[in-house]
């Protein structure tokens, strides 16, 4: 995992590696053409797809009181609310409802949240274990890595590299590459830690204003699992992962796993609706939800950037991403990688830390023509791209202006004072016209743009005179 | 804090400048004619690796019986307070070769290694079937919990032909569902499964390694 430098520069060292660079590949070739078989019918496609961008643009209108109405029906359920400003916030409040209960060890279903909470590490500062039960997260969680994909977390590694990891950490376990033999041995240890677990934590894929309840999509069974045998459940989610209504759902889950690994459903789906109720023999006996904010507010409050808010998280934007698909995930240096991490991870992390990450792209619009919920991605990415050097007035973005270079500034004042006065403009072109291509290649900062680019040769004659040749004599 | 944060977000939240809520855009959902949607059922719950018999309604205790034996299944979990457990517990007393029953009786405090360790089958019922996607609709409730159809290596689960509905967003609306949420409702497509090491699918990574569904003939 390379973690230095800019983007650019990882992104150079990813390329290198032809082992990870043919992972990815094959991964992505894979669920785009499942994908594809999903989406056949492009008007089915077009409807399904305007419906739930639709229904995410009515949360986002009216955000502050549906987010009400959910806290009052999860209450209604028996399902205790927080809110949290930031990820310190939330690892403290899940730390203390965890030592309120005494519990020692946690079993976790998979979810971003607490991997941009960076949870585990925090948890286990304060002597509390967390074992991620996502097949994908176990792996990585072996290998002390981060997630690369949202969807597929190990998608980065092959029969190979799991094998040498399962030998190393699971007692008993020798060298296969067998993937059933691999996927059991899985199941024989997380079994024992969910029997064992005093508090599962899970994300959330949907919340249901309307009902109080708690939609988690899954094949595993690893997060019905993290929900119903431990005695407490800690759900942790965005404050955007709502839904008005519950007929709102299934439009989305006609989406989600179709984008997401072209799977027309997955396994589970698993509504929560409160707690243990008196007479039931299963279920946690207390559940807890925690939203998060971490920067969303913020998001929320420019009316173009919101739409960022609209992601359901499918991860058919990376997939499709022909940068994402060469340099890999761990490139992006974040938990949100891809298109959706090049919007996201700039504006809640700040344009300070993360501006490189909206050049990361060619601007194909690849993934805005996949994205279930019609993100315009290359948009957002372009209007980010200046909130970086020239904040809008109202300075909605984090860290807006940070990557203002005063020499660029100056050459675009000088570019627009030549466009602007005639006789400048005709000095100008007539000198590059004569010894524009006698610039050294290699003086900064052309170089920036030379060093990657063919450089383009000034034609001999101005537009102007090649005009008067033919006769434009007003040119 | 909690307040506080609470306020703070709500408040940032209000403060942005915000639309009018656009209309939703019409989207149908699939419509089966009711003769072709044990087929549609069959073809997709058999895609997510499902095993989906038909059976008669009058005996199919007894098919279940020789289903489970060709599985080497030895102990099965029902749910004793049921209709459908106290049809098998009845139709299984003093058949030597029928598996040990196992009820699900008490909390699963009370019973969890058995739960985790003992069970290699478990028997349900469903709330009824989703044509479109070939999913089961389980409604859990303190006679049948939730870890039934999770814990055990195979789940059986007892659908009537005529509960298997067209889509979710029919089923749901026509039923109220909003109005009466259980605390746990579930949409099951298939066994356990994973395809999380090189996209390569195995099951029964957490859940049930084999999922069987008997389509009950209508009483
Ligand atoms: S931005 Fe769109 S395509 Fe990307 S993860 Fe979010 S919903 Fe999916």
């Amino acid at each position: 995992m390379a973690a230095d430098g800019d983007f650019a520069a990882r992104a150079h060292a990813a390329l290198g590696n032809a082992e990870v660079r043919a992972n990815f590949r094959r991964a992505m070739d894979g669920l785009m053409a499942k994908r594809a078989a999903q989406f056949t019918d492009p008007q089915a496609w077009a409807q399904t797809r305007a419906r739930g961008a639709a229904i995410k643009r009515r949360v986002l209108a009216r955000l502050p009181e549906l987010l009400e109405r959910l806290e009052a029906r999860c209450e209604a359920n028996g399902i205790r609310v927080h809110w949290a400003e930031t990820t310190g916030d939330a690892n403290r409040i899940v730390l203390g409802i965890l030592q309120e209960a005494g519990a020692r060890t946690v079993v976790k279903g998979k979810s971003m949240v607490s991997e941009e909470m960076h949870l585990n590490a925090f948890l286990d500062r304060h002597g509390i274990t967390a074992v991620e039960s996502d097949l994908g997260e176990y792996i990585i969680q072996l290998a002390g890595e981060m997630p690369s994909h949202i969807v597929m977390p190990c998608i980065h590694k092959n029969k190979g590299d799991i094998a040498r990891l399962f030998a190393e950490h699971i007692e008993g376990q020798g060298y296969t590459e067998d993937v059933a033999e691999l996927t059991a041995a899985a199941r024989r240890v997380l079994r024992s830690k969910f029997a064992a677990a005093d508090a599962g934590i899970s994300g959330v894929n949907f919340a249901v204003a309307e009902t109080g309840t708690l939609v988690l999509i899954e094949n595993e069974g690893n997060g019905r699992l993290s929900t119903t045998l431990p005695p407490l459940h800690i759900a942790v989610t965005g404050i955007e992962k709502l839904v008005e209504t519950l007929d709102d759902i299934p439009p989305l889950l006609a989406l989600l796993p179709r984008s997401a690994t072209g799977q027309a459903v997955t396994t589970y789906v698993n509504m929560i609706s409160g707690p243990r109720r008196d007479g039931e023999k299963d279920g946690p006996r207390a559940v807890h939800l925690v939203l998060l904010d971490n920067g969303r507010s913020r998001v929320y409050a420019d009316a173009e950037l919101r739409d960022t808010l609209r992601c359901i998280r499918c991860g058919a934007c990376m997939n499709h991403c022909p940068v994402y698909a060469r340099v890999g995930g761990h490139t992006y240096d974040a938990v949100y990688p891809g298109p959706i991490g090049k919007i996201l991870t700039p504006q809640l992390a700040g344009l300070d830390a993360a501006g490189d990450l909206p050049h990361a792209s060619s601007l194909c619009n690849a993934c805005v023509e996949v994205c279930p919920v019609q993100i315009p991605i290359a948009d957002i990415l372009v209007r980010l791209r200046r909130e970086a050097v020239r904040p809008s007035d109202t300075p909605a973005v984090k860290g807006a202006g940070a990557k203002r270079a005063p020499l660029e500034a100056l050459a675009w004042a000088a570019w627009r004072w030549m466009y602007a006065t005639p006789a400048l403009y005709r000095l100008g072109s007539r000198l590059m016209a004569r010894f524009g291509n006698r610039i050294p290649e290699r003086l900064p900062p052309l170089n920036r743009w030379t060093g990657v680019r063919t450089r383009p040769r000034f034609a001999g004659r101005t537009l102007h005179d090649l005009a008067r040749d033919k006769g434009y004599d007003d040119a | 804090m909690m307040p506080d944060a609470r306020t703070a977000i709500l408040a940032r939240l209000r403060a942005a400048p915000r639309g009018a809520a656009p209309e939703l855009p019409p989207w149908t959902p699939p419509v089966y004619a009711p003769e072709d949607r044990l087929t549609r059922f069959r073809t997709m719950m058999e895609a997510w690796r499902g095993e989906v018999h038909e059976v008669d309604s009058a005996t199919w205790p007894d098919r279940l019986r020789s289903i489970l034996h060709n599985k080497g299944v030895r102990t099965v979990l029902h749910a004793p307070a049921t209709e459908h457990g106290r049809r098998l517990a009845g139709a299984w007393a003093g058949q030597a070769e029928a598996p040990r029953l196992l009820a699900y009786d008490r909390p699963v405090e009370a019973m969890k290694d058995d739960l985790v360790h003992e069970a290699d089958a478990a028997v349900t019922g469903t709330l009824g079937g989703i044509a479109e996607t070939g999913s089961l609709i389980l409604w859990p409730t303190p006679e049948e919990p939730r870890l039934m159809s999770l814990l055990p290596p195979v789940h059986v689960a007892l659908l009537a032909r005529s509960a298997i509905r067209d889509t979710l967003a029919a089923t749901a609306a026509e039923e109220g569902w909003a109005g009466r949420m259980p605390t746990n409702l579930l949409l099951v497509s298939g066994p356990s499964k994973t395809a999380d090491i090189e996209q390569t699918l195995a099951f029964g990574v957490h859940g049930p390694k084999e999922l069987v569904v008997l389509v009950l003939s209508d009483l």
